[in-house]
């Protein structure tokens, strides 16, 4: 069946049967593979998109219930300048594997749109559905208030976003 | 070879001085052996393009070489390339599965080849025996064993370019010195770039790596500065990276069903009907597969059977397989006896007879222990459990014409290609493995299963294949850290020193016959110990034996180790500090009971044993484990710190892989057992040098995390032969808002060549969390996983 998806700003149209959660759509389809597979079960979250802007499991969303715009971890940044939360991910040096980073970097976007300047509570309520098997939670803390810091400044600094 | 490398050199150095173009690419030393033994260096240029390809491995030509061989000493060439831009590419050569080894190994060539970090790209090799030594992710070996030959590697290099100077300016080499990528001559003030001297030192004859000197430590640069994941712009934004991600034009999408009890294989399979299915494509049967020859490693199955399904995608290969009917012969271990239940009471029963072997007994425990003023005994246990690392199983192959080419995670590829070789009929050499980085290792990607099932497949299914494993598959087809039984009975003299110390594992294994095998593999390694006596003994699974000088049989005058094992229905392998994430529990919580009924303070209790000195045992140095004890002591406050009630403070220590970890937690405990671990403190020996001390600490936090899920929830149980267990939910990680708001992390240097920390930082926890708990309430768990007492984190 053909559905059609506003994925990072861009309409697609993907093929596929009406049970297809959107992780695989976006993954095998649309060749988007940043979106990670963990768990099918909407337990780990490392497949976290926007959907509407909210954070969403991709695993658990049938591609045929999708009617909102996607986002996924590629289309995060602004064209060349990361979101803050990319950058402070960059300057505190979170990922140990990586593998889940995508689905935490998504979650904490959608969580400072929510609480722009989050308390230690309120981050890991936030963040609490979204698995780190390498255990990076107090890194990732660390990166979520240095985002928020980001995201106040009226200008990101520049240096940040030229780490290679 | 030599005649294509020897033309691509010429065209290079013609490109070198005519064409402009050549800024826009990049050089690389390269030797080429000649028929004399001498070494000649050639320059050649390779398009900047494919320079920048995305790091997942799959640029190269990988293959070549023989097996295991003497260690030969590092070439430059094969890991630093001096490109034309002025920026160097220094390859690294071991498998990345998040402990940072593809950043920290090039860090120790750059460093003593005197560049700047921001002037380093990284780029992964692939699996090349013939180049590289020791790629292998295991073990905490990495530092230790790279430490030398990588520093040693980029002297070589920085010492070739200061000769080339000297020569080219006709002054002594005693006068260049370098910095920043350059050589200098400071009396004449003239400086030059490495790369204008690339050509020259590529015909050059590299000194011996013993004769290079190596910068004194206080001069580092690079080394011992908190460094930056390298991949960590393409892990931030997305870029296909990890094994899962990597595709190959026209490859099918497999999932592979095995039989819920290990060992069985399909009798019928309703193929015809999933072959109908939406996107399928075909239906692969793999039973006694006759033409695979015999497993190479001991005790590794090399191919299970099981029903294969491909198809177009994954989604579509997944859903088919909800619509396969198989009926299964089960083998023998799909009875009731292989059940956890069963196993738990066997151990009790197996424990009131006689041992089945004494790994080991000094003095007279027996008379000791009737002379003690005090005698504790304590029965404790712990599940097997899972790897489950975030990444599920997974490997890309394509066979053709009796080669094929692998895109695999493994942490050991080494005997992955081995067995996918087996597997396929054709010579590892055959086989070229790219090595893409993995989303967690933990141990799991040290056997390499998924690698051969992907490899058979491409076979069979004429195609290229993108095997997946669902988590479903991972969890309940690992090879799991094996459960265990220790039964301890222990005496303390008047004065509180521990006098008599016995205890008896019940693990898993069984009689055999005959030595000259491999033996259990046991202590800290977990990767295999030596050959086994002859004579009956008992071949305890991988990762379940303890050993003869296991912690603290060298402080205790009269000790003893009674070994004895049951039959068991699943595999088991190394899981992230083999044997010590189990032993370190067992053995630091019934110190702990010991230091209580002696009245002395737990740490203090450890430093009087450790004082006594020890008298042999596995390299254990008890003054190193004092330091790091003391380290942890002092910087959480213990024994100075008044603490409300319900909350306390628990300390342990392990030694393992090298590195002497001392670990304190506070915890608060509510009276419906809820357990908040509010901070923790590390204190840690592990040499002279920490490397990169971001990733250091990350990853040494990041074992707090992994031994607190280790401790309260997770467990893989058996119901008739099945694992019950099949996803995050019945086997959990430690959440976010249950981890601790803060662990410190602190090095003792110490005068002692740089170790590894992934596996020594982890074991410690929990017993340390577990005496706290018991510090604060007086309730002693002895048995994991914790949630089955009725706890649960706070």
């Amino acid at each position: 069946m053909p559905y059609t998806l506003t994925v990072n700003g861009a309409k697609h149209t993907v093929d596929v049967a009406p049970d297809t959660p959107l992780l695989w759509a976006l993954r095998d389809v649309l060749n988007l593979k940043g979106t990670k597979y963990g768990c099918g079960i909407g337990q780990c979250r490392a497949c976290t998109v926007h959907v509407g802007g909210k954070a969403t499991p991709s695993c658990q969303v049938q591609v045929s219930a999708v009617k909102e715009p996607v986002t996924t971890i590629e289309g995060l940044a602004t064209g060349n300048e990361l979101h803050p939360v990319q950058q402070a991910w960059i300057e505190t040096d979170v990922p140990q594997c990586g593998y889940c980073q995508a689905g935490q970097i998504m979650a904490a976007a959608a969580l400072l749109r929510q609480h722009p300047n989050p308390s230690a509570q309120e981050i890991d309520a936030g963040m609490n559905a979204n698995l780190c098997r390498c255990g990076t939670y107090v890194r990732i803390r660390a990166a979520i208030v240095r985002a928020a810091a980001i995201s106040s400044q009226s200008r990101p600094p520049s240096s940040s976003a030229a780490v290679r | 070879m030599k005649t294509e490398t020897d033309k691509r050199t010429a065209n290079a150095l013609c490109a070198l001085t005519s064409d402009k173009k050549a800024l826009q690419r990049r050089s690389f030393l390269k030797v080429t052996a000649t028929g004399g033994g001498a070494l000649l260096f050639g320059l050649v240029l390779e398009p900047l393009a494919k320079a920048q390809a995305p790091q997942n491995g799959r640029g190269g030509r990988g293959g070549g070489g023989g097996g295991r061989g003497a260690q030969a000493p590092p070439k430059v060439e094969n890991y630093i390339k001096v490109n034309t831009d002025g920026t160097f590419t220094i390859m690294a050569k071991n498998p990345e599965v998040g402990q940072g080894v593809r950043t920290m190994l090039p860090m120790m060539i750059a460093e003593e080849l005197d560049v700047d970090w921001k002037d380093v790209r990284i780029e992964q090799t692939d699996f090349d025996p013939a180049k590289y030594n020791g790629q292998l992710a295991g073990g905490s070996t990495a530092t230790p064993q790279n430490w030398n030959p990588m520093r040693q590697v980029g002297a070589m290099a920085r010492t070739m370019f200061v000769t080339a100077a000297a020569q080219t300016w006709n002054v002594p080499q005693s006068e260049v010195t370098t910095g920043s990528g350059k050589v200098y001559h400071n009396s004449s003030n003239r400086s030059m770039p490495y790369s204008q001297l690339a050509s020259k030192v590529a015909t050059m004859t590299p000194p011996a790596p013993d004769d290079v000197k190596l910068k004194d430590p206080k001069d580092y640069k690079i080394i011992g500065k908190a460094t930056k994941n390298n991949d960590i712009m393409a892990i931030v934004t997305g870029k296909p990276l990890f094994g899962i991600d990597q595709t190959l034009p026209g490859m099918l999408y497999a999932v592979y069903e095995k039989c819920p009890v290990f060992g069985g294989k399909p009798v019928s399979v309703n193929s015809d009907e999933i072959k109908k299915l939406p996107g399928v494509k075909q239906v692969i049967v793999v039973d006694d597969r006759p033409e695979i020859k015999e497993p190479v490693l001991p005790g590794d199955p090399g191919l299970e059977n099981g029903v294969a399904i491909l198809a177009e995608t994954w989604w579509a290969a997944q859903s088919a397989r909800k619509k396969l009917v198989i009926k299964w012969d089960e083998g023998p271990r799909g009875v009731p006896e292989h059940s956890s239940t069963v196993y738990a009471q066997k151990a009790e029963e197996i424990n009131k007879q006689k041992p089945m072997t004494t790994t080991r007994n000094d003095g007279d425990v027996e008379a000791a222990l009737s002379s003690a003023a005090k005698v504790v005994e304590a029965a404790y246990s712990y599940p097997h459990i899972s790897h489950a690392p975030l990444e599920p199983q997974n490997c890309t192959a394509d066979y053709k014409d009796g080669k094929c080419t692998i895109l695999s995670t493994s942490q050991i590829p080494q005997s992955g290609r081995g067995l996918a070789a087996n597997a396929l009929g054709i010579d590892a050499n055959n086989v070229t493995l790219h090595m893409i980085r993995g989303g967690g290792g933990f141990g799991r990607r040290l056997t390499n299963d998924y690698m051969v099932e992907a490899a058979y497949l491409s076979k069979m299914a004429g195609a290229p294949v993108k095997l997946l494993w669902a988590r479903e598959d991972d969890m309940t087809h690992d090879y799991y850290r094996p459960g265990g039984f220790q039964f301890f009975k222990a005496g303390v003299d008047a004065q509180g020193k521990i006098v008599a110390w016995r205890n008896h594992f019940v693990t898993f294994g069984a009689m055999v016959e005959g030595g000259g095998g491999r033996g259990a593999p046991g202590g800290a390694g977990g990767f295999g110990g030596p050959p086994a006596p002859a004579g009956p003994r008992l071949q305890t699974v991988s990762a379940g034996g303890m050993g003869a000088t296991e912690f603290p049989q060298p402080f205790i005058p009269n000790y003893a180790l009674y070994t004895s094992g049951q039959p068991l229905a699943i595999r088991t392998g190394s899981l992230r500090a083999p044997s010590s994430n189990a032993f370190a529990f067992v053995v630091q919580s019934f110190l702990d009971e010991l230091a209580h009924a002696a009245g002395k303070d737990p740490v203090q209790f450890r430093l009087d044993l450790l004082a006594a000195g020890n008298k042999n045992g596995m390299g254990f140095s008890a003054e190193r484990m004092i330091g790091a004890t003391k380290l942890a002591a002092e910087k959480s406050g213990w024994g100075k710190t008044n603490l409300p009630k319900g909350t306390a403070m628990g300390f342990a220590f392990h030694f393992s892989h090298a590195g002497y970890f001392a670990e304190i937690a506070q915890v608060t405990v509510t009276g419906n057992k809820k357990v908040k671990v509010s901070k923790v403190w590390v204190g840690a020996d592990i040499g002279s040098q920490i490397v990169n001390p971001s990733m250091a600490e990350n990853m040494a936090q990041g074992a707090i995390i992994d031994g607190m899920s280790e401790l309260m929830g997770q467990e893989i149980t058996l119901k008739n032969g099945r694992v019950e267990q099949t996803n995050y939910h019945q086997h959990p990680l430690v959440r976010m808002a249950q981890s601790p708001a803060e662990i410190e992390v602190h090095f003792l240097k110490s005068d002692n060549p740089p170790t590894g920390l992934g596996e020594p930082s982890l074991p410690p926890i929990l017993p340390a969390i577990a005496n706290a708990i018991f510090a604060a309430t007086g309730d002693r768990v002895r048995h994991l996983p914790l949630s089955k007492s009725g706890y649960s984190w706070a």
